[in-house]
């Protein structure tokens, strides 16, 4: 009836997860609980969970990828305290403990902490700086959200009913196939990741037809802003490489559960087979996660120095040409297996090629600051912080894309340090850069700097205390997943990186005090404007929070950096455009469908990691269901009425009009 | 165990300051070959392994011509990249402080965005840094192929290695003698490793001797290594493998050729023969193996293992029943 499932699942004998899971469960009921007692479901109802506004999808996926970012954090810390502690001793994690804590610690941040944050800026921004009211297919983008999340919610599951994988990040057969991890961890694993993988490549799909078709009058291609490049190029990415996700995950299941004979050990089998096919996935994602990265720093290089983007040509040829080579290097993750030195050539000069398109985004950011007037706000705090972290991440990559040197530093401790350096440097510095930058356009308010800037100086010197030590342990030998070590002279290095890891959790705490005061003081730092940081692109020609429909008027672009033209004309004749004709505005209408989707989804991917086989089947025909009620709807679009409009668009006007009266009296624009 | 400098393989940790300055002094390479490059990157090196690593035990510490070239490799690639690097850096934060919007005396430039020499400057760095890397690959992948026999005088020692769940084999079949997790070399001779894997990937790695390379099952990879002198060392899993991966840790002892011989000799008149019912008994999961040695072994056993005509080891014990979902560790059976 239950298949594999059964009351001996819940971890009653092993009190860490059992405790932790008691905390969270009893979190969110509390939480449940205050929604209920307020009567908040309606709204989220309405407004968040059926919403397939593209703002508000954006800030969901923001939302999901921070706890989930919390979540994966709190794995680090187990594992570097683990470490340090098991110098010669067994610690306080039992190896099967430990192994799921480093497999969900990467694959949580990387599928559902690092994937969602980026999204979710994709969403929220590139809309906006293309002038325009939604993206490609809005339910689309809602069924995305809600197919990321259960993904996510299976993972968390697996910390209560079962294990998660103890296979590492990549479940590299023949170790996660039925033989060696005969529990349901890697089916956890293969399902999560395979729901979210759908949601993913529906969102690559949704941003390459957005960035293609959808751009507003006179938005050319290359009046495009940076962020949207890159939007795109890590769009066609997702859409080239997560099909070979899936199938290589959907294979790895049949041999699992079905006994085929993909990549098992006998019969034929061929486990270089996964690791060939799961690179020529996994290295592609790191550029799908750091190009919207390169994208955001660019929007900030540019904006807090007061210029346009230096060499923007050159910057899209280099973005690219990134997005084309990524595909061609996965064989430098296993250099050590022996497939000679031809091939081993090929690859590694392959992988330090993508340094030139890299380096060349470098110095374009430096020459950006040339000739600027830089502000060291919080978002160009993290990009200074960005640019030298992730030179040297670069440097320390292209040490190991060269085969002999691989050979030495292969899966160690310096291979850890190697890509934290670029994905916390590159990717997360951005997302923080991010969400200090389009936060008061998202909520109407700045976040506070103070705090801001204290998190950026604990967040930086944190991660170099940490990975240093990190690069040293690799540089003596140590290997990467021990759950515990038998070598002292260890012992002051891993010590020290529990040291950083300490610094690196009071940044974390002064995000979360950034966030709260900055909630308690909104009206004092409330933006009127639209326009808090004197922007270029045109989500900054909106109010914040922009209306549901962004644009009153389609905006009419007539160069690069439009919204700056439009600013620079409306100062030196202290006018505003003349008044448009408003006419009514058509909209998507919310949708429940991709909330019912992605229940039936997780009901279905729970079924299959417990071999229920009739909830499976009950699951996929619910899904079904869903899509069939959806595809007959009668109601595509509603009408908002021009007096809406009017008058939304009139209260953004005087705020500008002010606006502009204030920044020529100051002079400020040349 | 002459050389006490380094190695104590059971954790305890004795280095001599002594030893450790020699360490760093002989570290860079073997031959002298009196160009800039090299006396650069010599410094390079002994400035990188005293400030990051402390040079014992070090992979910038190496034993053998294999790894003093990969350790090369390592610092020259570091040291090119270091020249375009840390200029970069600097150029950036002063870049940054210098055009502060509050220095008035620094010139704003509101549109200036594009210079056709800066451009040709900025791709022209990383191109030429990438080809210069580029040559360093190429040449570096074909000298330092773990498959390429050494040079040497003396005919190779062929050792056969396997990784077992979760202890390795090493099967000496010149000499009919097998080790677990213990590997006794001649120093000064070049050591030929065929490598497999009875049940899941490893990877098979002595960090002081060089290059590591994976262990696979249903398939045989080479590596060709040399220990210079006598001394002691540590060898790794470096792949993880399950649960008893971080125990997957062996002794690797260099010591003189006639010690060598002496101890093969011992090792074959004593200890029990590792036949195929022995090799099966080995074969089941198992942590933290101590080292032990087999007097003689059965013809062909590493061909079988490798073509699985053995059977591959057994996963875990069939999942037991009150831990639905969760597979337990075997643990500690020996």
């Amino acid at each position: 009836m239950f298949g594999k499932l059964s009351w001996s699942a819940i971890p009653f004998d092993q009190p860490i997860p059992l405790i932790t899971s008691i905390v969270l469960i009893g979190t969110i009921l509390g939480v449940l609980g205050l929604v209920t007692w307020k009567g908040w479901w309606p709204y989220l109802w309405k407004e968040w969970f059926t919403s397939v506004d593209h703002k508000r999808i954006g800030i969901m996926y923001v939302l999901l990828g921070s706890l989930m970012l919390v979540r994966g954090f709190a794995d680090a810390i187990m594992m570097r305290t683990q470490q340090a502690v098991a110098v010669n001793a067994a610690g306080y994690l039992p190896a099967e403990h430990y192994n799921q804590i480093f497999s969900a610690h990467g694959t949580i941040m990387i599928f559902f902490a690092a994937m969602p944050l980026v999204i979710g800026f994709m969403n929220f921004v590139t809309p906006l700086q293309l002038g325009v009211r939604d993206v490609a297919f809005p339910t689309l983008n809602n069924v995305s959200f809600w197919l990321t999340a259960s993904g996510a919610l299976l993972v968390n599951i697996s910390l209560f009913v079962g294990e998660f994988a103890r296979t590492g990040w990549l479940p590299y057969p023949p170790l996660s196939e039925a033989t060696y991890s005969p529990g349901v961890g890697v089916d956890y694993y293969l399902w999560a990741v395979q729901i979210s993988g759908i949601g993913t490549l529906m969102t690559g799909i949704n941003f390459v037809t957005t960035v293609l078709k959808m751009r507003c009058p006179g938005m050319t291609y290359l009046r495009m802003p940076m962020f949207c490049w890159t939007v795109l190029a890590s769009s066609l990415i997702i859409v080239a490489v997560f099909p070979i996700l899936t199938a290589t995950l959907a294979m790895l299941s049949l041999d699992r559960v079905f006994g085929f004979h993909y990549f098992t050990n006998t019969a034929g089998g061929n486990p270089m087979m996964f690791m060939n096919l799961i690179w020529a996935w996994g290295h592609p994602e790191v550029y799908i996660l750091v190009l919207p990265a390169f994208g955001i720093f660019s929007e900030v290089f540019s904006t807090f120095s007061g210029k346009p983007l230096f060499g923007y040509r050159s910057m899209v040829a280099a973005t690219l040409f990134i997005c084309v080579v990524s595909m061609m290097t996965w064989l430098h993750h296993f250099f050590t297996m022996g497939s000679g030195p031809a091939v081993n050539t090929a690859f590694g000069i392959s992988t330090s090629i993508i340094a030139v398109g890299t380096g060349v985004k470098i110095y374009n950011w430096i020459f950006t600051m040339y000739g600027g007037r830089v502000r060291f706000s919080v978002p160009m705090l993290w990009s200074l912080g960005f640019i030298f972290t992730f030179v040297i991440g670069g440097m320390t990559g292209v040490l190991l894309a060269v085969p002999p040197a691989d050979f030495l530093v292969h899966n160690s401790m310096f291979l850890v340090a190697h890509f934290h350096n670029v994905i916390v440097g590159g990717v997360v510095f951005a997302l923080f850069a991010g969400l200090d930058y389009w936060f008061p356009k998202a909520f109407g308010f700045r976040l506070h700097e103070g705090w801001g800037k204290a998190a950026f100086w604990f967040a930086l010197i944190g991660f170099w205390v940490t990975f240093t030590p990190l690069y040293i342990l690799g540089m003596q030998g140590m290997t990467r997943r021990l759950q515990h070590v038998n070598i002292e002279e260890w012992k002051p290095m891993l010590d020290l990186s529990v040291v950083g890891v300490a610094i690196l959790v009071v940044g974390v705490v002064c995000q979360v005090i950034m966030l709260v005061v900055s909630i308690l003081q909104r009206e004092k730092l409330r933006d009127v404007t639209g326009d808090p940081w004197d922007g270029r692109s045109l989500e900054w020609a909106t109010p914040s929070p922009p209306p549901f429909f962004n644009f009153a008027v389609m905006p009419n672009v007539e160069g690069e950096e439009a919204y700056w033209g439009i600013k620079l004309r409306a100062i030196e004749t202290q006018q505003m455009s003349p008044m448009p004709k408003y006419e009514p505005i058509e909209m998507p209408v919310n949708s429940p469908v991709g909330f019912y989707t992605a229940f039936f989804a997780s009901v279905t991917g729970f079924a299959l990691i417990w071999q229920i086989w009739w909830l499976a089947g009950l699951g996929l025909v619910g899904a079904f269901i869903g899509f069939v009620v959806f595809a007959w709807r009668d109601v595509h679009e509603f009408h908002v009425p021009v007096e809406e409009v009017e008058s939304a668009d009139r209260a953004r006007r005087a705020s500008r009009e002010a606006l502009m009266a204030r920044l020529a009296e100051q002079g400020a624009l040349p | 165990m002459r050389h006490q400098a380094g190695i104590g393989f059971d954790g305890r940790a004795f280095v001599p300051a002594a030893d450790m300055a020699r360490g760093c002094a002989r570290m860079p390479g073997r031959t002298t070959r009196r160009t800039f490059v090299r006396a650069a990157s010599r410094i390079g090196a002994v400035l990188f392994a005293a400030g990051l690593s402390g040079c014992a035990r070090s992979i910038l510490d190496p034993v053998g011509p294999v790894g003093a070239d990969d350790a090369q490799i390592l610092i020259d690639a570091t040291l090119i990249m270091l020249v375009i690097v840390v200029p970069t850096i600097l150029l950036a934060f002063w870049m940054a402080w210098r055009y502060r919007a509050s220095n008035t005396k620094a010139e704003y430039l509101p549109y200036w965005s594009y210079s056709g020499r800066i451009e040709a400057v900025v791709w022209s760095i990383p191109i030429l840094t990438i080809m210069f890397i580029g040559g360093v690959i190429w040449i570096g992948s074909y000298r330092l192929d773990p498959f390429r026999p050494l040079p040497s005088n003396t005919p190779p020692l062929e050792v056969q290695v396997v990784s077992l769940d979760w202890k390795w084999l090493f099967i000496y079949p010149q000499e009919g003698i097998a080790t677990v997790n213990q590997l006794v070399v001649p120093a000064g001779r070049p050591i030929h490793f065929s490598i497999t894997s009875a049940s899941v990937f490893n990877a098979f790695f002595i960090p002081r001797m060089g290059s590591m390379i994976y262990a696979m099952p249903g398939m045989v990879s080479q590596l060709n290594l040399q220990a210079d002198r006598p001394d002691t060392l540590f060898g790794v899993s470096s792949h993880f493998s399950g649960d008893g991966f971080s125990d997957m840790q062996f002794q690797v002892r260099s010591v003189a050729p006639a010690e060598f011989a002496t101890w093969a000799q011992s090792a074959h008149s004593g200890g029990p023969m590792l036949d195929k019912a022995a090799y099966t008994a080995l074969a089941q999961q198992s942590q933290h193996v101590a080292p032990s040695t087999f007097g003689g072994v059965e013809p062909q056993l590493f061909h079988a293992i490798a073509m699985q005509t053995v059977a591959p080891g057994p996963g875990p014990e069939p999942a037991n029943p009150s831990h639905a979902g969760r597979e337990l560790a075997p643990g500690g059976r020996p």
